[in-house]
């Protein structure tokens, strides 16, 4: 009997497991399906779900079009570039403070949180005076900049967890065959650390690879939009390119969902490490 | 200075203030009642969990912009799919205006909150639910509480930090969420639905005002609010340096 009951309960949690993920793809479909019509099936009423002519060629259109070219070059050097700073900042600071006591120590990790926390929303306004007293709206530094200091907190709060995971003996232990500490650095503890800074540079290059109100307003220039911002371009008041924004949108959210996936397994311990405890 | 007082008087500023308050508190009273079902779901064992967990990433990965003008056009009042789902399903005799009517364009813009707030939600409850030792139920078990009664007072309690951190970290992406508000009220001229965040956008770059002094203003009040949200999350949970 508690064999049938066992099963039953795991029969419902499938159930309600498929159900949930199907809520949660239904509009991803929807997306999906839209960019697959032909302009003129947009606007028919009632409206329908499926493609009645399929048009695998609205994706060939947008790869094609030099704006999404532009966008996507803009998208590609500003989420690459600022990854690569943060990687470079985070490793060592995480590392330092996850192994020394200093003076100043809790006021820095604190001083991290409170960043973290800060998303740039709260500030555009401020950084669009710096940023245009500076001579720097519409240029790559200023977006890059700033994606890689919001980003920077959230990579050294990941990487410290990691760095503390590690037990001292390895370090210890390649002191004895010789090793100076940069050697272990390098040669031990970052090849174990290693999950960890993939994780946090994945982090950061989606958390750049998403932004939008910074680009939207320090990018002015159409030609230095990246993807968020320029794909709205597809639809305004005066163009309705709703296949053609969805066909966009899925080029720049399918490569992403894959590197989400491939962190899946340390969403869970290292998002929270630190915090959840 | 003078910026301040300016702020003080925009006719706008208690409507956005009240339109903030139920923005931050529906999303995220809504997104952690939900996350905790979810969290429950996915912390048990059953064939296919692995594909309800990489589905609920997909609205995490996404950009918000994109996902905000994926349901502008699911909302849309003519060829929009929710209007023809709730129509003929009999949910609905006529289709609504989801974003175009007052009495509707706030709870749209919250479900859509809801939505994307989700994944992360639900991924720090999991986190906090793997903390549990299964012990503690067996114990639980032995002294006769079980299903609602040993969630109630087994699990909630030991899931209080995780709890925290989802509610005060939500609280605060929420509030600084533009896109959403920006792309769903895109319509709607004036204040009447915006959000501290997109109403300080709008007096920066948009509005007749283009007043970018006083939106630098609201700028540093919104910070000033996000601060004390902060200072209360780091008292609840009485942060403290971890051992090395």
């Amino acid at each position: 009997m508690a064999g049938r009951a066992g099963l039953n309960r795991r029969a419902a949690l499938t159930a309600a497991g498929l159900l949930a993920a199907a809520v949660v793809l239904a509009p991803y479909g929807v997306m999906l399906l839209t960019a697959l019509k032909p302009e003129a099936e947009l606007r028919t009423t009632p409206p329908q779900l499926l493609p009645i002519d399929w048009r695998p060629q609205n994706f060939w259109t947008v790869v094609r079009d030099s704006d999404f070219r532009s966008w996507l070059q803009v998208s590609l050097v500003v989420a690459i570039t600022s990854t690569a700073l943060v990687v470079v900042a985070a490793v060592p600071a995480a590392y330092f403070t996850a192994r020394h006591r200093f003076a100043g120590r809790t006021a820095f990790l604190f001083l991290v949180l409170v960043s973290q926390m800060f998303a740039p929303t709260a500030l555009v306004v401020g950084l669009y005076r710096e940023f245009f007293e500076l001579g720097l709206i519409n240029t790559y530094a200023a977006l890059i900049l700033v994606n890689a200091a919001f980003n920077l907190a959230f990579a050294i709060w990941i990487l410290r967890a990691f760095f503390a995971s590690i037990p001292r003996e390895i370090e210890e232990a390649a002191a004895v065959d010789g090793c100076g500490p940069a050697g272990a650095l390098w040669r031990v503890v970052l090849p174990v650390a290693s999950p960890g800074i993939v994780t946090a540079a994945i982090f950061a290059f989606i958390a750049a690879w998403n932004e939008y109100i910074v680009a939207l307003t320090l990018m002015t220039d159409a030609e230095m939009r990246p993807l968020t911002v320029g794909i709205t371009s597809y639809v305004t008041a005066y163009v309705q390119h709703w296949d053609l924004l969805f066909a966009a949108s899925v080029i720049a959210i399918v490569p992403v969902v894959v590197l989400f996936a491939l962190i899946e397994p340390y969403l869970v311990g290292g998002l929270t490490a630190g915090s959840v405890k | 200075m003078r910026n301040y007082g300016r702020l003080l008087e925009q006719e706008a500023l208690p409507v956005v203030i009240g339109n903030t308050a139920i923005w931050v508190a529906g999303v995220v009273g809504l997104t952690i009642l939900i996350s905790l079902a979810l969290a429950q779901l996915l912390d048990g064992a059953f064939p296919g969990r692995r594909l309800v967990r990489w589905a609920l990433i997909v609205p995490w990965a996404a950009s918000l912009i994109m996902t905000a003008k994926l349901f502008a056009w699911i909302y849309d009042y003519y060829f929009g799919l929710l209007n023809r789902l709730l129509t003929v399903t009999g949910v609905l005799a006529r289709p609504v205006d989801w974003l175009g009517d007052d009495r509707t364009v706030m709870g749209a813009m919250i479900a859509v909150g809801v939505f994307v707030s989700l994944p992360f939600t639900t991924y720090v409850l999991l986190a906090g639910l793997q903390t549990i030792p299964g012990e503690v139920y067996e114990a639980a078990r032995v002294d006769g509480a079980s299903g609602w009664r040993a969630y109630r007072t087994v699990t909630l309690p030991l899931l209080r930090p995780a709890l925290l951190v989802a509610a005060v970290l939500n609280l605060i992406y929420v509030f600084n969420s533009f896109p959403i508000v920006w792309t769903l009220n895109d319509r709607n001229p004036g204040f009447a639905h915006d959000t501290m965040i997109t109403y300080m956008y709008k007096i920066a770059f948009k509005s007749a005002l283009r007043d970018v002094g006083l939106a630098a203003a609201l700028g540093v009040v919104n910070v000033g609010l996000i601060l004390l949200a902060v200072t209360g999350y780091l008292r609840m949970v009485r942060w403290r340096e971890e051992p090395v």
